[in-house]
């Protein structure tokens, strides 16, 4: 990058000229770039191709590209100089010693937790009744369940290292497994639930067991490949899982035994509330919030125990690990198998919340989305990964209801296909701001004395 | 393979050992005997092989020939070069430094030397299993590692600095803190590449303490290379000396001092030129990863 080699040089006059000229680049780059992509609008017409110009957009692009640039090295530069003046351990950008980042941190988490529980509560008096309250208790199944599948592939990639990219495919796994049981053995959710976990953890012991010998790069690609694999037998084996049409009609969730219907074995029959079809909803968010919690707590208890410290520890240096006598194969692999079991148990309760799966659902995409939120929540951090988790998924909903953007690019405006771009651009924000994720302190596992966090610049990310 | 060696007294018996990489032939045909309790010096000039045959001995690498036979006090006996990388370390009990400190820089001291006990940690923890529960069984194992942890820390003295991250210890420290972390394995045979590298005089003098401290306290037999003439000649027992792959010398600090093959390819010059040499040679050169 330009600006790289410009940096050295000392704050002044010259700085700034020098900032300006970078910003013009990169203006100029972009200029490049969107002659080709975005200054002609091609719309079918009665003759051929219309093109519609479109200069004053690239012109504004262009603008706005060098602004930000500007700004950013401006900012840059002032945090530089701040930094040389006070040389503390600060941890990174928010300017916190890694003990404050602990406190905040662990506040953070039960501030989620309390939020999370009582989220249908507040929703339905916020909005004045169950039913109107749906929209907001979708929403946080929907955050809840990537708070999941977050959390489960922390353990892959945040505590143990290794980068995998195909998580998705153990989400399907257990999605397909549910449905599959549920549909041609008439077995019950419960008793799906940890069976698609397990399901899951075989297939990731299956696939973990030749790959995990690779490291880095390749592991990350046998990962990637692994995951459309899953997904192209899901396509093509129709005789089992109904290729790309999916499975439908799959059995909804019951109280433990008992269905939601209106009916007088229903569940409001039998305890004496009126009949509502919200009632089912917010029983399924219970359960998403309570198999994420599980997760979580599971997570926060291994990494005390010998098996997350050797994980830590497989991350941080791989070969010291086997001078040590540990088992580096069957380490890695009971990370790969625990965090697919997660995955898979989350699948399972996406397939009840859907009653429909097809293979559209398990693209390459969501294994973005999940690694997204792993890695900008802070590799290795609970918190970081459940803040991420509500930025990303409930970030474009979020969009979606501000009036404004509507005003600005028209009625047909949808935040949700603007979403990768999106993601792009949290990516970029982060990769300048906060290169180790929202919270990148680590917290020691054990302490003889207070424990005090670890600034992220000590902590390995892994190598696979 | 020949007989079975009498292994009187002898931890570790290095028989024919040759590694070879491609056509190039970093150890040939070495023998030596490391006795049990004895402090054994490996040395040799700059890439005369001598990590290499820590790498074997460790199980990083698979000589290409050679028996490396390890026998415990209670006689049983392991063949390493059979063994898998980790087994070394659990079941035959060796355990070892490297040359470039790897310790896990992102945990803390205690941590570290937490990581070390893994195998009987695990065993008290049922895989896990009773661990997650909170079994007191497997609590009162974690304390006993712990206190184990601080013996050892005491020891490095490194007690005030327990719950600081490893990467945050001066230089000598993490030397220190890594012969500590082997020492929590529990080991039979502890190798040691290049220890005292880049250690200022008293901390030298506390290394040489130290790994006496080792072999006269603990039932553990020191196998060390080092550039460093005057720990060399201080604290081994024995002494071999490599020269481009091969044995050119193997008895007492006195008899190895006053062999004239040693003289002339290792010692050969003034006491001052040595020192600039191990210096030069101790801290400048990069090296080669072993890879699994
Ligand atoms: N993995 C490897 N692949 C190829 N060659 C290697 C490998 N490991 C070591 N060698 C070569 O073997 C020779 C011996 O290297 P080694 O590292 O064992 O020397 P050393 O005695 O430890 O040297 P130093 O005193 O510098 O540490 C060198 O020529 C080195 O280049
Ligand atoms: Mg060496």
């Amino acid at each position: 990058m330009a600006g790289g080699l410009m940096n050295t040089k000392p704050p002044g006059g010259s700085a700034l000229a020098d900032v300006v000229r970078d910003a013009g680049l990169y203006a100029l780059v972009a200029f490049g770039l969107c002659v080709p992509l975005i200054s002609y609008r091609t719309d079918p017409g009665p003759a051929g191709l219309d093109l519609t110009p479109r200069w004053p957009l690239v012109a504004g692009l262009c603008a706005a590209i060098f602004v930000v640039r500007l700004l950013q090295r401006l900012v840059l530069m002032r945090r530089d100089a701040r930094r040389a003046s006070a040389p503390a351990q600060t941890d990174e950008t928010l300017g916190l010693a890694p003990d404050a980042a602990i406190k905040l941190s662990t506040l953070a988490l039960w501030a989620f937790i309390g939020l999370a529980l009582t989220l249908p509560f507040v929703a339905a008096l916020a909005s004045g009744g169950l039913g109107e309250a749906r929209y907001w208790i979708d929403l946080g199944i929907l955050i809840l369940t990537y708070v999941m599948l977050g959390w489960g592939l922390n353990i892959v990639v945040g505590l143990a290292g290794l980068l995998d990219l195909g998580y998705v495919a153990f989400y399907a796994v257990g999605a397909y497994s549910y449905a599959l049981l549920a549909t041609t053995f008439g077995l019950s959710f419960w008793i799906c639930l940890p069976l698609a976990g397990l399901f899951a953890a075989l297939w990731g012991m299956l696939l973990g067991f030749p790959v995990l010998r690779l490291r880095g790069d390749y592991l990350a690609i046998v990962t990637l490949a692994f995951g459309e694999i899953i997904r192209l037998v899901l396509i093509n084996w129709v005789d089992v899982t109904g290729g790309g049409a999916g499975i439908s009609s799959i059995p909804r969730a019951t109280f433990f035994g008992i269905p939601f219907t209106a009916g007088e074995e229903g569940f409001a029959a039998r305890f004496g509330l009126t009949f509502d079809s919200m009632h089912r909803v917010v029983f399924l968010y219970y359960v998403i919030l309570a198999l994420a919690l599980i997760t979580n707590l599971v997570t926060l208890r291994l990494r005390r125990l010998p098996i997350g410290r050797a994980w830590e520890a497989l991350r941080e240096d791989e070969i010291a690990c086997r001078s040590l006598g540990i088992n580096t194969t069957t380490t890695k692999l009971t990370a790969f198998a625990l965090g697919a079991a997660f995955g898979g148990v989350a699948g399972s309760f996406f397939a009840v919340r859907q009653g429909f799966i097809s293979p559209e659902s398990f693209n390459f995409l969501e294994s973005a989305i999940i690694l997204a939120i792993v890695v900008l929540g802070g590799m290795g951090s609970q918190v970081g990964v459940a803040i991420a988790a509500i930025a990303m998924v409930g970030g474009p909903e979020m969009l979606r209801n501000l009036g404004f953007l509507k005003a600005v690019f028209g009625e047909g405006f949808d935040p949700n296909e603007y979403r990768l771009l999106l993601f792009g651009l949290a990516m970029v924000a982060m990769m300048v701001w906060r290169p180790r994720g929202l919270i990148s302190v680590r917290v020691p596992s054990v302490a003889l004395g207070k424990r005090r966090a670890i600034s992220g610049a000590h902590v390995s990310e892994g190598h696979g | 393979m020949g007989p079975v060696p009498d292994m009187d007294g002898v931890v570790l018996a290095v028989e024919h050992l040759t590694m070879r990489f491609g056509g190039l032939t970093a150890v040939g045909d070495l023998s030596f005997d490391v006795r049990r309790g004895d402090i054994t010096a490996l040395i040799g000039p700059n890439g005369a092989g001598k990590t290499t045959v820590f790498n074997c001995i460790t199980g990083f690498y698979k000589p290409t020939e050679g028996r490396l036979t390890l026998a415990h006090a209670d006689g049983s006996r392991h063949l390493l070069e059979r063994l898998p990388n980790h087994a070394v370390n659990r079941t035959a009990r060796v355990a070892r430094t490297f040359q470039n400190i790897r310790l896990f820089q992102g945990m803390t001291v205690l941590e570290n030397l937490l990581v070390a006990q893994h195998a009987p940690l695990m065993r008290a923890s049922g895989l896990s299993v009773l661990g997650l529960l909170g079994a007191g069984s497997y609590r009162r194992a974690e304390a006993a590692a712990i206190e184990r942890a601080k013996e050892w820390l005491g020891r490095i003295d490194l007690m005030g600095r327990a719950d600081d991250p490893a990467g945050d210890l001066p230089y000598g420290a993490q030397r220190r803190l890594e012969i500590a972390r082997a020492m929590c394995t529990d080991p039979v045979l502890l190798c040691l590449d290049e220890p005292a590298a880049g250690l200022n005089p008293r901390e030298s003098g506390e290394l040489n303490a130290l790994l006496r401290h080792i072999r006269d306290a603990h039932d553990t037999s020191v196998l060390l290379i080092e550039h460093d003439m005057s720990v060399v000649m201080e604290i081994s027992d024995h002494v071999v000396v490599l020269d481009y792959g091969v044995k050119i010398a193997d008895g007492t600090p006195g008899e190895v001092r006053a062999d004239p093959r040693v003289i002339a390819a290792y010692l050969g010059v003034e006491d001052e030129e040595v020192a600039e040499v191990d210096a030069e040679v101790g801290l400048a050169v990069t090296h080669l990863e072993p890879q699994a």
